[in-house]
């Protein structure tokens, strides 16, 4: 084992901000980090093992123990659920004989509970060693099973490749892309380095003013003018720049990434190379999440053939001094690490936990030096903002919001996919596009966005109305809002929780175990008023996004959906326990060998 | 028109809340010119003798009979106070609420470092002792608890305040010192 380690930390020069690249080799090398694993990488980097371990253990796809020959990561996500996950799940551990989040005795075969995957729009789906299975169905899971037993390469399992680039050899994944709607900013004609071209004839601030005139807002969700950004970065004055493309959409609900890197990687890289020159940065880093490393050695293709063009590299398109080169950075899976502070500690090799701001990413980010983080969609738009002009960006949208925005649409719908639309549109524009009637509420955002009522159907998408960063998730008349969605949406970020602030690790647990209460009918109108009080007072304490907004789920339906929650509780009480003695006390005088008095 | 009435208990506590009360020197001379005290350990009266105006509880819930002492407050006080961190969220004695109960139980009577007596390895089982819970409880989870007065202990200028705003109905001041911890 040592020599293998040994060889593993030396592929990475044996630096520690590489902890995540090491980690995840010795991860697939021995199917989990063996405990002597881990004292070898901490005495090769110099590190404490402790250090090594926090890392470990806060990310889902490491494992101390190992996770199974074949190791089966179901998605557990609500729109999962309404598509039939539980089904599949009890098929699973039906056939394998153990039950989720655990291994089979002979350690054959582990199914583990896991977080979204990005597959909203082909649910029930899971990663079973790092290949996406998508639309699985009982009948489905019996033959994939069989194939374990049978000892089958998982590859050979998948029966047939998705469209587009899907069915690429690099890729060869039964994942679709289901675009629905091509708009003109992503999805419109270019030339493949006409946009460099051009920029290699502006200067970088000229570029930057270029970028400021469109008026381009970040498309992760947070809506921050990129321009300025970038222009904020340029005067933090460090020795070096950063370029950071965050592809880490955890967000329950989103997978336009997942298709931007499928069907426009070139367009992707594009506009990080002319984002590096207008930054003078050199090196750009692609943080991949962990679930799409199905497409990373496309990817890497890519990069290849950039270089090959003369579009990466050095001297980039004949100019002198135009040096930038791109890296992929794969994640581990964690929500959290989608914050840009998180993203940035996950690079380093840490735990992926937010940051305290000030400083910003843009004055100190990645290894202290000023770094610019944005999304894929972001740099993607910026390369037909060059093409064309910041006045055709600006035309489309609205005076806050310009251009398009490429939309996930989930849930009950009869067309699941990704649309580019025009900010501006409206929920009920939006319905009537997907095909979707009987529409209780669409959860707007993900489930750190709202979750509105037909009442606010006319509402428009746009960073003026109901600001989005793509995840729309319809949901039929006939859920169960609360315990499909609230409860399902509560429990994940529970568990996506790095734990730093104490509210987000313990406040959510109160939150989630009262909304419980509520659902059983032990709640009273003090319930409800406590869990809209403490949800508010979760955006006040909580250090980043993620804390901030998880108890937007209770918070927006309270708002929303006030009825549904006085229908549940007890008017004539103004206090119910659900304290219960004779289970309280079972254990300890069973124990003791005693009858319990009551 | 008679003083206010004031009871108050300590469950799962370390009576340091109880200690934090005395600490208000010489205002306690003030204090029982204001109140009248009924069961209490400050008195040593065990049983409630009459109606009272305010209950203030030190300590969350581990056995029953932390249960049954609730519970007759909340039904013999017309306001609950949970006083200090162990009856507002379980405290030290909730460490153990990660643990299970038979592990605690052998810790504490068989195998803990100072056990040396118990040779015959006896667990406490007789009818008359309070049954252990399966954890600590906070008094709020139990009975309905209408103010929360926080610390480890709360400070006896913070328990002072909050007294005299309860018996006189003026506003309770809540200056920083006296609501900070650290």
């Amino acid at each position: 084992m040592k020599e293998k380690v040994q060889n593993i930390v030396k592929k990475f020069h044996n630096d520690r901000s590489r902890l995540m690249d090491i980690l995840l080799d010795i991860q697939k090398d021995f199917n989990c980090i063996p405990d002597e694993a881990a004292s070898i990488v901490a005495t090769l980097l110099n590190m404490s093992k402790v250090d090594v371990n926090q890392t470990i253990s806060f990310y889902h796809f490491f494992s101390k123990e190992p996770v199974g020959t074949y190791a089966v990561y179901l998605n557990n996500s609500a729109v999962a659920c309404m598509m039939g996950r539980e089904e599949v799940a009890r098929a699973f551990e039906e056939e394998v004989g153990t039950s989720f989040n655990s291994v089979t005795e002979d350690g054959l075969i582990g199914l583990w509970d896991t977080s979204d995957i990005g597959m909203n729009d082909q649910e029930p789906a899971a990663i079973i060693n790092g290949i996406v299975f998508t639309n699985l169905t009982p009948t489905r899971v019996k033959e994939i099973v069989i194939g374990f037993r049978e000892g089958k390469d998982i590859s050979e399992m998948v029966d047939k490749y998705g469209d587009g680039q899907n069915s690429n050899e690099l890729i060869r994944s039964m994942v679709n892309n289901n675009i629905r709607k091509k708009g003109p900013v992503l999805f419109s004609e270019y030339e493949v380095g006409m946009a460099i071209r051009n920029v290699a004839n502006y200067s970088p601030e000229q570029t930057i003013e270029i970028i400021k005139n469109s008026n381009i807002r970040g498309r992760g969700g947070a809506g921050f003018p990129a321009g300025l950004k970038w222009e904020f970065c340029c005067k933090s004055g460090g020795e070096e720049i950063y370029l950071v493309c965050n592809a880490d959409e955890g967000e329950p609900g989103t997978f336009k990434e997942r298709v931007i890197l499928t069907e426009l990687p070139m367009l992707l890289f594009e506009g990080m190379i002319i984002a590096g020159y207008a930054l003078n940065a050199k090196e750009g880093i692609l943080y991949l999440r962990y679930e799409y490393k199905y497409i990373k050695d496309y990817l890497e293709d890519v990069l290849q053939q950039l270089r090959n063009l003369n579009l990466l590299g050095n001297n980039i398109a004949g100019k002198g001094g135009f040096n930038f080169d791109i890296r992929i950075q794969l994640g581990a899976g964690a929500y959290v690490c989608g914050e840009e502070s998180g993203l940035i500690e996950s690079m380093e090799g840490k735990r992926g936990e937010p940051r305290n701001r000030p400083p910003f990413p843009v004055q100190k980010g990645y290894k202290n030096m000023p770094t610019v983080i944005n999304n894929v969609e972001t740099l993607s738009s910026v390369v037909k903002i060059i093409l064309n002009s910041p006045e055709w960006f600006k035309a489309m949208g609205t005076k806050e919001s310009a251009g398009t925005k490429l939309l996930s649409i989930s849930g009950d719908c009869k067309h699941p996919g990704i649309y580019e639309i025009e900010w501006g549109m409206t929920i009920n524009e939006m319905l009537e596009m997907v095909g979707a009637s009987s529409v209780q509420a669409v959860q707007v955002g993900g489930p750190s966005g709202v979750c509105i009522d037909p009442s606010q159907f006319a509402r428009s998408i746009s960073f003026e109305d109901l600001p989005t960063g793509g995840a729309m998730i319809v949901i039929g008349e006939n859920r169960d809002l609360l315990k499909e969605f609230v409860m399902n949406y509560t429990d994940f970020f529970i568990e996506e929780s790095c734990g730093s602030c104490g509210p987000c690790r313990s406040l959510t647990v109160i939150l989630r175990n009262k909304l419980q209460k509520i659902m059983d009918g032990k709640g009273v109108k003090a319930d409800i008023d406590e869990l809209y009080e403490w949800g508010n007072y979760m955006k006040q304490v909580n250090r980043c996004g993620l804390g901030q907004t998880a108890a937007n789920p209770i918070l927006t339906t309270i708002e929303n959906f006030r009825p549904l929650y006085d229908s549940l509780i007890k008017t004539d009480d103004d206090f119910v326990s659900t304290f219960n003695m004779e289970k309280a006390v079972a254990d300890s005088c069973k124990y003791v060998g005693r009858v319990p008095k009551l | 028109m008679s003083k206010p009435v004031i009871a108050t208990a300590t469950l799962a506590g370390c009576f340091g809340c109880h200690m934090s009360l005395l600490d208000i020197d010489e205002r306690i001379l003030e204090l029982i010119e204001l109140v009248e005290f009924n069961k209490s350990p400050i008195n040593d009266i065990k049983t409630f003798t009459k109606q009272c105006d305010i209950g203030l509880i030190e300590g969350g819930c581990s056995n029953s009979e932390n249960i049954e002492v609730l519970k007759d407050f909340r039904k013999n006080c017309k306001i609950l106070v949970s006083l200090g961190e162990c009856a507002i969220m379980g405290g030290l004695p909730a460490m153990r609420n990660g643990i299970p109960i038979r592990e605690c139980l052998e810790e504490a009577y068989i195998t803990g470092p100072t056990v040396r007596m118990n040779t015959k390895k006896i667990l406490p089982n007789d009818d008359e002792l309070p049954m252990m819970l399966d954890k600590v409880y906070p008094c709020h989870e139990i009975v309905k608890i209408d103010y929360f007065l926080p610390g480890c202990p709360p400070t006896a200028d913070l328990i002072w305040n909050a007294l005299l705003a309860l018996v006189t109905g003026d506003e309770l001041k809540l200056p920083y010192e006296v609501v900070k911890f650290d």
